[in-house]
């Protein structure tokens, strides 16, 4: 799986190789194999029957971690203002 | 919003095709989508290396605001932590790998499927898109309860394009830079969590 992050690494060499010369498609190639990425990912999920019958209970668990990631990251985010203010504060 | 519309549509279109069989068996069995992965990685990469401004317009941040996003990390580490408690058929490695798409469903959702298999790659899209209508939606009452750092930090990975406008409302003009910033760094860690996590 690693052999992802590897392509990914390359990507970034070769566009720095070639900083001079802006690239203007790629925003347009990557937002096109996303949509083909998720097309397949909906066709793959479609053609698995246990996936579809667990359909609610995977969107709720997906819920619970939604909300989880979502709040904590949120309350973290609150620590940090909180220290930010007072700082601000004693000038 | 209307770009995220369009993505799901993409994916409801594949579902339907799926669920009713409208389609050749070999799509599925030569494993494309993995060659398709890594032309995608392969862009994004490029993306990332080709742009000058990359690394250059984060210079004018307060010091204390580089730490925005380890705080969202650790955050929706400890927040996903607390909830797979709730989550019983899970691991909290593969909660975490969940977590670790920080909003951005479309890449976090692909990288879990081939790592991981199609059901929790569809938690990964689900519970990342509902991250982002969760930041879209309650941005006002983050500011008002959590103040200015709440939504940016809640739109993790997409607060430098999907949820940006709406956290400059919010939040205000003096934040956009560190919604941009933010939302690159935590962008640029999605692939290397979501792995590390699915590699455990």
């Amino acid at each position: 799986m690693f052999i992802v992050i590897a392509f990914m690494l390359a990507g970034i060499a070769v566009g720095f190789l070639f900083r001079r010369w802006k690239i203007r498609f790629i925003h347009r190639l990557i937002l096109t194999l996303i949509w083909l990425l998720l097309f397949l990912l909906g066709l793959e999920v479609g053609a698995n029957n246990t996936v579809i019958q667990q359909f609610g209970k995977l969107g709720f668990e997906a819920f619970l971690l939604a909300t989880g990631g979502t709040l904590g990251s949120v309350i973290f985010a609150w620590l940090l203002w909180l220290s930010f203010r007072s700082k601000t504060d004693e000038r | 919003m209307k770009g995220s519309l369009i993505i799901l549509s993409f994916f409801a279109t594949g579902l339907l095709l799926g669920i009713f069989r409208w389609f050749p068996p070999q799509i599925l069995s030569y494993n494309f989508s993995f060659y398709v992965l890594c032309a995608l990685m392969f862009s994004v990469g490029i993306s990332v290396g080709n742009d000058p401004n990359s690394f250059r317009q984060f210079r004018s941040l307060n010091p204390r605001l580089i730490f925005l996003p380890l705080m969202t990390i650790l955050g929706t580490f400890l927040g996903v932590f607390a909830v797979s408690f709730l989550v019983k058929d899970r691991s909290l490695a593969n909660c975490l790998a969940v977590g670790s798409g920080f909003g951005y469903y479309s890449l976090s959702s692909i990288l879990i499927t081939q790592y991981k298999g199609v059901e929790l790659g569809t938690i990964a899209l689900l519970s990342n898109i509902m991250r982002e209508v969760m930041t879209l939606l309650l941005a006002p009452w983050m500011v008002k309860y959590f103040g200015k750092l709440a939504p940016i930090s809640a739109g993790g990975a997409t607060t430098m394009d999907i949820t940006f406008p709406i956290i400059v409302r919010n939040s205000g003009k003096d934040y956009a830079i560190v919604s941009i910033y933010q939302g690159f760094v935590v962008d640029f860690t999605v692939p290397f969590l979501v792995t590390f996590f699915c590699s455990l």
